[in-house]
């Protein structure tokens, strides 16, 4: 009665938000076909900047709608029975005036029967609720991942992430890249949570509720978004001074691009021989002590983003600013200036070191 | 021999601090007799005046929160400055304003309630306000000494919570986090003892014929909350023990890299932290039980339910402190078990509004500013559940966690709850302190601002939740769409701020020159109005017998007394 009662109550739902889904996704398609484009789609660049829990684009999120869906309901009732009676109550029993203070009202001590009849409803509610909670969370934490499911490490440092790819021997900071997942051919990711110091939170409220990245241990959670676009979030565990602007990028590609971006990462970086001496410069200063870029010699540190491919990034900082040279500028000649109190120091660099190393590092597509 | 608790309390009662060679009235002497005193009712007061003065502080913090994120990308403060503001913030306003301001509260009521001369320990009780005072004034003191040898943040900036393993010495290497610690240790100290105390005092020291069914509830919820207090307060200063162990001499309790788990300390943390709630908000709902039913003519409806209720929610508030951990991976078991251990809390819970809604029923409700102010209680504290069943939906509690439909949530329950049932309590037993009443017309502009305040400020933030903005965090980027809800809250907190400035200058015009209250101006029912306000030091020229609930009622009923039917 129960599941019957629940599953009605999410297919209601799904009549409203999935229509339009579909029938977008249906457009796009259809557009797709026309424009009969050689060569993979580019990367979709719409911004979800504004992460409603209540406009869900993935599976987890939308089971965990579809069940708030049902509380807020049950909690929206019970609220206008019992407001309604306390307003009642007040204005119909209210003291008007001096006529009221000839006799007090009648002395009532209570009602076993009434106290029995608003006892038992809230003890029914629960039930109800403890049934559908119980039957999420199996949902959700019991899932099964098919054997196409991507899977990625992110392991949280302080005001950073690391994204690692095991399967495909990818490693990059702050910007995850997951494949586009449908109705039909479901490739659902799931995320490794670890952290290297600290408890940081992990957030993106269209794809699934947060999970934390504890140290010492290892958490997962799963995504399977259905629309492509760059999804942000935030680290929600406070981890520091810049807890704040630890922030998240997911970026769904559609299954091709997605391809397509793995096997950039998977090359090794650009060794342009204009920027030579800005690569000098970035190991003179120690730049590699922290940070690994593949195949120089002296950078494989791994306490700081990795910058292999460094330029092919929108963002620096973990979302801070946007990599362009301007930016960069200001981030290698003083982090400070734009994320005062990460854990990157001034390096005292002169403007000729600056401009070399802002040089070679925009090469790293 | 004589009996030992008469001794007791010729102790407490006698006791007069008034050493010989200072005239009555001069300020050393009022600062002398204010420091020595171990009468109930003045330690009362001192309670309560370090309860606001820590309010204030707290509020201003509040106030420098809401400026730093009204609007994005602000640079009033720093991450570092941000983070030591929402700790001391926290802080302050739990352990030391709402925590003192119960304790205020129940030290000047409870013993005039039950008809006794005093608390069963006198001094004792004095000792109790000094050490959680001390710990609130060593907190602060933080900001002078914090920095240590590292120069690092002045206050502690781990968050109110202390989230392990921030708060170990590779992450937090000043002294900042050991001035939380040993604060809210000693404090913790001060209120264990003075838990012990009022249990004690209401177990042993009850008026002829007043037997634990005829307590008045205010005082019933008070011995639920100190049977709280004494059983979750150790683990508090067990965790800070452990802290402290492992800040200064290389414990790992919760340092990760050294084995030691962070979770740890969160379950550490929330066995006190959610019982902590229940702590504060109990007191609360004493007030309401008083001031619903005088102001209702009526008396409580159901008390055996009421009772039975509070009860109820003391024992299950012990078993659902994982709620506040849903998202740290639990295993489904657990997080459906505290999923359901936070729905039950529910059923006695709405119990109690039940009653609160059956007492006004059929009454002639008198709208005082007591009465409005717990109108407004009601309300919000429904709203207040209602989201918190919201959050006990684990699955819902995954997307709501951490953001600022928590901070929303919360603040209901405090601000909403706490501080409006405080509110009450003030304009309800003011006269009985003083001996004079708070004036009514400023009173009724207090509560229309700050109830406007409160609503502006934390309504638009259980949106804020759901447009997924996380909690503690310092600014954030343009485009999110958090701009005008943030802006909104921040006007809100300025509107409460005027509400709170309100109170003040009526508080302190009212107790110069307010309409003189006699004993019993609303009319109420139990012993603390029998007595002449403000009461002698002694409480009552003769303790006085009862025979029912209201003892006052049978009083100036005679031909219908309660005892009849109870």
């Amino acid at each position: 009665m129960l599941n019957h009662l629940y599953s009605r109550y999410s297919l209601a739902t799904r009549g409203s938000g999935r229509g339009w889904l579909l029938a977008g996704f249906t457009v796009a398609t259809f557009v797709g076909f026309l424009s009969l484009a050689p060569v993979a789609r580019a990367q979709d660049s719409t911004i979800r900047a504004i992460q409603n829990i209540f406009d869900p684009l993935s599976a987890p999120a939308e089971t965990l709608y579809n069940v708030s869906l049902l509380v807020m309901a049950v909690c929206g009732v019970i609220f206008l029975i019992v407001g309604g009676l306390l307003t009642y109550a007040i204005i119909r029993y209210r003291h008007r005036g001096p006529e009221d203070d000839q006799e007090e009202p009648p002395q009532v001590y209570g009602s076993a029967a009434i106290e029995l009849a608003w006892t038992v409803p809230p003890i029914l509610i629960v039930v109800m609720l403890v049934l559908v909670t119980a039957r999420t969370i199996g949902e959700i934490q019991h899932h099964q991942m098919p054997a196409a499911a991507e899977e990625i490490r992110i392991i949280g440092h302080r005001f950073w992430w690391e994204v690692r790819y095991p399967k495909h021997d990818v490693v990059t900071a702050n910007e995850i890249h997951v494949p586009l997942s449908s109705r039909t051919n479901r490739v659902p990711t799931e995320m490794i949570l670890e952290s290297a110091d600290v408890i940081h939170g992990f957030w993106v409220p269209q794809l699934n509720g947060k999970t934390m990245l504890v140290p010492n241990y290892r958490n997962t959670m799963w995504i399977e978004p259905y629309a492509t676009g760059i999804y942000l979030g935030n680290c929600t565990v406070l981890c520091g001074p810049q807890h704040a602007n630890m922030l998240i990028r997911v970026i769904v590609d559609k299954p091709d691009v997605y391809q397509k971006w793995l096997e950039s990462q998977k090359q090794p970086p650009v060794s342009d021989p204009q920027t030579v001496e800005g690569q000098k410069q970035f190991i003179a200063n120690s730049c590699g002590t922290c940070h690994t870029i593949d195949g120089v010699r002296g950078a494989n540190g791994v306490f700081a983003p990795d910058l292999t491919h460094f330029a092919s990034r929108t963002t620096l900082g973990s979302g801070v600013a946007p990599n362009d040279e301007q930016n960069l500028r200001i981030w290698v000649q003083d982090p400070q200036r734009l994320k005062q109190g990460c854990l990157m120091p001034d390096m005292q660099l002169s403007d000729n070191q600056v401009d070399a190393i802002v040089a070679y590092l925009r090469t790293l597509k | 021999m004589a009996d030992p608790t008469s001794t007791l309390r010729e102790i407490g009662t006698e006791l007069k601090p008034a050493p010989p060679g200072h005239e009555h009235g001069s300020l050393t002497a009022w600062i002398q007799d204010l420091v020595f005193t171990v009468d109930h009712k003045k330690l009362g007061f001192l309670y309560i005046g370090a309860a606001w003065l820590f309010f204030v502080l707290g509020g201003i913090m509040a106030l420098l929160i809401r400026t730093q994120i009204a609007v994005p990308n602000n640079h009033l403060l720093d991450g570092e400055t941000f983070n030591g503001t929402i700790t001391m913030h926290g802080t302050t306003m739990i352990f030391f304003f709402a925590m003192m301001m119960v304790f205020g509260l129940i030290n000047f009521i409870v013993p005039l309630q039950i008809g006794a001369r005093d608390m069963a320990f006198p001094r004792l009780n004095a000792f109790s306000f000094w050490a959680t005072f001390f710990g609130g004034v060593f907190l602060f003191l933080s900001y002078i000494f914090g920095p240590g040898l590292y120069g690092m943040g002045a206050a502690p900036d781990a968050s109110w919570f202390a989230l392990a393993p921030l708060t170990s010495r590779a992450f937090s290497p000043g002294n900042n986090i050991d001035f939380w610690s040993l604060g809210l240790l000693v404090s913790g100290v001060g209120s264990i003892t003075g838990g012990v105390n009022v249990m004690v005092t209401i177990f042993c020291y009850r008026t002829k014929g007043m037997t634990l069914y005829r307590m008045p509830l205010f005082t019933w919820l008070s011995l639920v909350t100190m049977f709280l207090i004494i059983m979750f307060m150790p683990p508090l200063s067990a965790a800070q023990i452990m802290l402290v162990l492992e800040r200064f001499f290389g414990a790992k309790f919760f340092e990760a890299q050294a084995g030691g788990s962070p979770v740890l300390w969160q379950h550490f943390f929330w066995i006190f932290g959610h019982p902590e709630v229940y702590i504060l908000v109990l007191p609360a709902f004493g007030v309401i039980s008083e001031v619903v039913p005088v102001f209702s003519r009526k008396p409580i409806f159901g008390y055996p339910m009421m009772v039975a209720a509070t009860v109820m929610i003391g024992f299950i508030s012990a078993g659902v402190w994982a709620h506040h951990m849903f998202t740290i991976g639990m295993d489904s078991f657990s997080v459906t078990f505290f999923a359901f251990a936070t729905f039950v809390i529910a059923i006695p819970t709405g119990i109690k509004i039940f009653n609160w809604l059956g007492t006004m029923y059929g009454g002639k409700i008198r709208l005082e500013v007591p009465m409005l102010f717990c109108i407004a209680f009601l309300f919000q504290f429904l709203i207040a559940g209602l989201t918190g069943i919201m959050l006990g939906c684990a699955p819902f509690d995954w997307q709501l966690n951490d953001s600022y439909f928590v901070i929303a949530h919360f603040h209901y329950v405090i601000v909403g709850g706490i501080v409006f049932a405080v509110f009450s309590g003030f304009y309800y037993w003011f006269p009985k302190a003083t001996g004079r009443m708070l004036d009514k017309r400023l009173g009724t502009w207090h509560f229309w601002v700050f109830t406007l305040g409160f609503h502006l400020t934390f309504d638009p933030q259980h949106f804020l939740g759901f447009l997924g903005m996380p909690r503690r965090i310092y600014t954030y980027q343009e485009g999110r769409g958090w701009e005008f809800l943030n802006m909104l809250s921040t006007i809100g907190a300025f509107l409460q701020a005027v509400g709170a400035i309100l109170f003040i200058v009526n508080m302190i015009s009212s107790a110069r020159k307010g309409k003189i209250a006699g004993d019993d101006p609303w009319d109420a029912w139990t012993l603390e109005w029998m007595t002449s306000s403000p009461p002698p030091e002694y409480n009552f020229e003769q303790l006085p017998e009862v025979r029912s609930r209201r003892p006052l009622w049978d009083l100036k009923h005679p031909e219908d007394p309660d005892w009849k039917f109870e």
